[in-house]
C-alpha cells in the first residue's frame, strides 16, 4: 500500500518544480511546458485523494482537467505561433503589451 | 516495504529528477523529451494508486497527444538553445524560497492530516468511471467539454492562420 501522504508530497514537489520553470526560463515553449508540469502535479493529488477517500469523483475530474490541458495545448501553441510570427522571437519578455 | 512501496519510491526519484530537467535544460527540445519521462513515470505512480483508466489516459492523451503537438511546433519554429542571460539573481533567490514555501507549507498540512488509505474494494477500472461519467451527475458537463474542444479546434485554426488582409 503506498502511503497517500507521500504521493501528496511528491505533488507538492512537481507543482513547485513547475512553477520554479514559470518564474526561471526566458522560452515560452519551455514555460508552457512547466505549466503543462503543474497540471499534472494537480492530477496526482486528485487521485491520491480518490484513493484515500475511495470514491470516483476525483478521476471524472482528472478527465475533465486532461481534456481541458488538451484543449488549452492545443490553443496555447496556436497563440505561441502567432507570438513567433509578429515578433520574430520566442523569449518571453519580448512579449509585455496586449497590442502593438 | 512491499514491492508497491519500493516502485512507488524509485517512480517518484524518476519523476522528480525527470522534471529538474525539464526545468534546468536550456535546449526546450530536450526538455520536451524529459516531459514525456515524466508523463510515462507519473502514468506508473497512477497504475500503482489503483487508477488504470487514469493512468491509460495519461500516457495517451499527454505522452502522445500533446507532447506530439509541442514537438510540432518546436520543430516548426526551428527552436534553438535559450539565449542570453539567466534570470537575475535576485529573482532567482526570490523564485525558489517561494518553491520552498510552497513545499513546507504543503508539506505541513498533509503531515498534520488524519486519513485513510483507502477501502480494499476500490475499483476505478473503465466500467465503473464510465457509469459515472456518463450519470446524469456528470453527463452535461461531459457534453460542455466537447463544445470546448469544438471551440479550442476553431480557436487554434483562427489563430495559426497567416492574415492574408
Amino acid at each position: 500500500m503506498i502511503p497517500i501522504n507521500h504521493a501528496l508530497l511528491l505533488s507538492a514537489l512537481l507543482f513547485a518544480i513547475g512553477a520554479l520553470g514559470v518564474f526561471l526560463r526566458r522560452n515560452v515553449i519551455t514555460v508552457f511546458m512547466c505549466v503543462e508540469l503543474m497540471l499534472n502535479a494537480v492530477n496526482l493529488s486528485f487521485v491520491a485523494f480518490s484513493r484515500s477517500l475511495g470514491t470516483l469523483d476525483a478521476q471524472i475530474l482528472v478527465f475533465f482537467v486532461m481534456t481541458v490541458a488538451a484543449a488549452e495545448a492545443a490553443v496555447g501553441l496556436a497563440i505561441i505561433l502567432a507570438l513567433q510570427r509578429h515578433k520574430d522571437t520566442l523569449d518571453v519578455d519580448a512579449f509585455d503589451v496586449m497590442k502593438w | 516495504m512491499t514491492i508497491d512501496a519500493v516502485l512507488f519510491y524509485v517512480l517518484a526519484v524518476v519523476v522528480i529528477a525527470s522534471a529538474l530537467v525539464v526545468v534546468g535544460q536550456r535546449n526546450p527540445v530536450y526538455s520536451a523529451f524529459a516531459l514525456v519521462v515524466t508523463f510515462c513515470a507519473l502514468s506508473a505512480i497512477y497504475g500503482l494508486l489503483g487508477s488504470p483508466f487514469i493512468a491509460v489516459l495519461q500516457i495517451v492523451v499527454y505522452a502522445g497527444a500533446i507532447m506530439v503537438l509541442f514537438l510540432f511546433v518546436l520543430m516548426l519554429l526551428n527552436v534553438r538553445r535559450e539565449e542570453g542571460p539567466k534570470r537575475s539573481k535576485s529573482m532567482r533567490v526570490a523564485a525558489g524560497a517561494l518553491a520552498l514555501a510552497f513545499v513546507a507549507e504543503v508539506g505541513y498540512v498533509v503531515t498534520i492530516a488524519e486519513r485513510g488509505s483507502g477501502s480494499a474494494t476500490f475499483d476505478a477500472s473503465t466500467k465503473p468511471m464510465a457509469e459515472l461519467l456518463f450519470s446524469p451527475h456528470f453527463a452535461y458537463t461531459f457534453l460542455a467539454t466537447s463544445v470546448l474542444i469544438v471551440a479550442a479546434l476553431v480557436g487554434a485554426v483562427v489563430l495559426a492562420k497567416k492574415d492574408e488582409a
